[in-house]
């Protein structure tokens, strides 16, 4: 069995380790399109996204539900399907290219050097598999070590992500562990292998409340110490506000402003971002105050709309909007990108919004005006 | 909250709690029960019905393989005080008086129309039955669930081929295809092994698809994906992680199967193939005795084997739910 799966590991030490220099970006995308063909049409779930992540970095991806956050992050792991997807677009990892891999040659990059972490801890891991079991498996076909040691390592790393009593949770199934507990097994095992590269895909919606910041706390401390590059995606900028270096907002399978972390909470100019931002209730809000949410739902991406996608629920959208996609330009910060014609906190974005404010459009803002207005002073505060 | 008793010279301490009439002692007994609550959990005794199972088809497995030192009758020998027993439908009948019941002095559960013994006839018969029940479940359960799980996970072109296959497998009448099946297999194996294969391939189709529906369930839920994700091979995840899941559901068709299959096999005796007379199963008992169903005091033949049958699928049902219930380690078990 032993000698079996030694003659199976395909990796050898340096293809594991390997010894080119570490210059230029770990990961590269570049205009990565992902397409579903359905019954219904051709859903566009990713649409040319491109960034670019270095070593040790984190990248946030941010956008509410349907938004192609976990699409797009399943594409750049190469995860998704082969049939029924469309995949363009160029994916560089350690300077190769991997957009076009197939599943043989993603075996040797799956956890040892990309790791995923996924939003549900109930649902992945095998409940009939002891949690040694989980961990070791990977051990034994990425590394060339015995079953002892592997064994070592697995409650070593159940230690160093905070398990109580690793020993006893070896050698217990998943059921027998709360959600926390089993996320954090999750970690161990995405980082067992020591990958460069962790995807945590919303590894907190899970999770209550009181145990989201501490398993957000564990993968930035795992992350520090084995300098390894994270892409954490969610739904919640809270999350991801102090814990990332950059943030790409998405919206409707498109990247509709990118830039580091303190430019975009600073000085966002995309009115979807700024929306979001409001839509996080303030601890400082007296109880029973309405929350703010941004109206409407978003497009339908079996045919995206032809303008910028956020302009049916956009308070700033003017006729330009509808017609018109805009590109994604930089601001006047370096690395600060955004989309939008009428961008938040700029003369051209007051003046539209205070024209639609006064004319009552777009309806589905209008309609409540107090959650408006107060979006509009905020936005005032932070431009 | 007092604080809670040291762990040595607690006594002292918990008197005083008590004494002063607060809760303390209680919590730390709760929490010590939870804290060893996942073992003794483990530990439960089995029911007196387990037992009863366990006794039941241990004693009958050995009972089969022991049988000849056994202190039974053979299976072939004849009693003339059995027959002379039966006598109103016996040819005897004419020449000696008889009485009206099948038991005959020293015949536990008396005999059939031969004049055989049927404790003997039904040990020495579950020889044959349970071989042919399990083997020919067995066979069903490798063939059929290996088509099964690369159906359900591979899905696509492989799928549609297999279950093509399979949905002609089911579309052939079971007993014409065992039937065509012993033609072919006649004289290559022996008689019990035909029935074996010949059982086993018709049960392929049934346990197939049990597997790949729980297949196909089980390769969508997100372990799998992450399990990819960790650069595990497809054979390996189909072994290690679709298949342990999707296991049970086919044992617990496979058990109803191996009834099946003991009855099954009494229906080719009746048209003709497989075991012969001087071969006893316990489908052989029920078709022996099938003349004389109605026919007052021999009835008891049919009902000996149907017990026989019917006894040893209860018992393997009772304990496999005891065996699932003790040792299910997913969520449903919560």
């Amino acid at each position: 069995m032993i000698r079996w799966r030694r003659h199976e590991r395909a990796d050898t030490t340096a293809e594991r380790f390997p010894t080119e220099t570490l210059e230029g970006p770990l990961l590269e995308v570049r205009d990565v399109k992902t397409h579903f063909r359905t019954s219904r049409g051709v859903v566009h779930a990713v649409d040319d996204v491109s960034f670019s992540l270095d070593r040790g970095r984190t990248l946030g991806v941010v956008g509410e539900s349907g938004s192609g956050k976990t699409v797009l992050s399943r594409s750049v792991m190469g995860l998704l399907p082969k049939k029924h997807v469309i995949r363009e677009g160029s994916i560089k990892f350690e300077g190769r290219e991997i957009g076009n891999a197939g599943t043989d040659e993603m075996r040797h990059i799956w956890g040892s050097q990309m790791a995923m972490i996924f939003q549900d801890p109930m649902t992945s891991l095998n409940p009939v598999m002891k949690v040694g079991k989980q961990i070791t498996e990977s051990l034994l076909y990425h590394l060339d070590i015995s079953r002892t040691y592997a064994a070592e390592l697995a409650e070593a790393l159940l230690t160093s992500v905070g398990i109580p009593e690793p020993k006893r949770r070896l050698n217990e199934y998943p059921h027998q562990l709360s959600g926390g507990l089993r996320q954090r097994v999750m970690i161990a095992i995405a980082l067992a292998c020591g990958p460069k590269l962790l995807f945590a895909d919303e590894p907190t919606t899970a999770l209550d409340v009181t145990v989201q910041a501490q398993i957000l706390d564990l993968l930035q401390e795992q992350q520090r110490e084995r300098f390894m590059a994270m892409i954490l995606v969610t739904h919640d900028l809270g999350v991801v506000a102090g814990r990332t270096d950059e943030i790409a907002v998405m919206y409707a399978g498109k990247i509709v402003e990118k830039a580091p972390t303190s430019v975009l909470f600073r000085n966002m100019k995309m009115p979807y971002t700024e929306a979001l931002v409001h839509s996080i209730p303030k601890l400082a809000d007296k109880s029973h105050t309405r929350l703010n949410v941004i109206p409407g739902r978003p497009p339908q991406l079996v045919n995206p709309p032809v303008g910028c996608r956020f302009a049916p629920r956009c308070p700033h959208a003017q006729e330009k909007c509808v017609h018109e996609e805009p590109p994604l330009r930089e601001s006047d910060v370096p690395g600060h990108l955004f989309a939008c014609w009428f961008p938040v906190g700029t003369p051209e974005g007051n003046e539209a919004l205070a024209r639609n404010r006064a004319a009552g459009v777009p309806a589905a803002v209008g309609r409540d005006g107090a959650a408006t207005a107060s979006m509009g002073s905020s936005a005032a505060e932070l431009g | 909250m007092p604080e809670q008793p040291p762990e040595s010279g607690g006594t002292a301490l918990a008197d005083e709690v008590e004494r002063t009439g607060l809760v303390a002692d209680a919590v730390t007994v709760e929490i010590a029960g939870v804290t060893a609550g996942v073992e003794p959990a483990r530990k439960r005794r089995l029911g007196i019905g387990a037992w009863l199972a366990i006794v039941w088809l241990v004693g009958l497995i050995l009972a089969a393989i022991v049988a000849p030192i056994l202190p039974i009758a053979g299976p072939n020998e004849t009693f003339t005080s059995i027959q002379r027993a039966q006598a109103p439908f016996s040819t005897i009948n004419e020449t000696g008086g008889g009485t009206t019941t099948p038991f005959a002095e020293g015949h536990l559960l008396g005999g059939d129309r031969n004049g055989h013994d049927l404790l003997s006839r039904a040990v020495y018969g579950a020889r044959n039955s349970l071989i042919v029940g399990f083997g020919a479940i067995g066979f069903g359960i490798i063939a059929g669930g290996l088509l099964g799980l690369v159906a359900g996970f591979y899905r696509g072109k492989i799928d549609t081929v297999i279950v093509g296959f399979l949905d002609i497998m089911l579309a052939i009448p079971a007993l014409v295809l065992a039937l065509s099946l012993t033609a072919v297999l006649r004289g290559r194996v022996g008689d019990l092994w035909i029935l074996v294969i010949a059982l086993g391939i018709i049960s392929v189709p049934i346990l197939g698809r049990i597997t790949r529906a729980n297949t196909l369930v089980w390769s969508e839920r997100e372990f799998v994906t992450a399990a990819r994700a960790q650069g595990a091979k497809n054979w390996r995840i189909m072994t290690r992680e679709v298949l342990p899941n999707v296991l049970p559901a086919m044992f617990s068709i496979a058990l109803l199967g191996v009834a099946v299959v003991i009855a099954a096999e009494a229906a080719l005796r009746l048209l003709g193939i497989g075991l012969s007379i001087t071969d006893p199963s316990w489908g052989g008992i029920i078709n022996d005795g099938r003349d004389f169903l109605t026919q007052g005091i021999t009835a008891h033949v049919v009902f000996v084997g149907s017990a026989f049958i019917f006894l040893t699928i209860l018992s393997l049902n009772y304990l496999a739910d005891v065996v699932r219930a003790r040792f299910d380690v997913r969520e449903a078990a919560i």
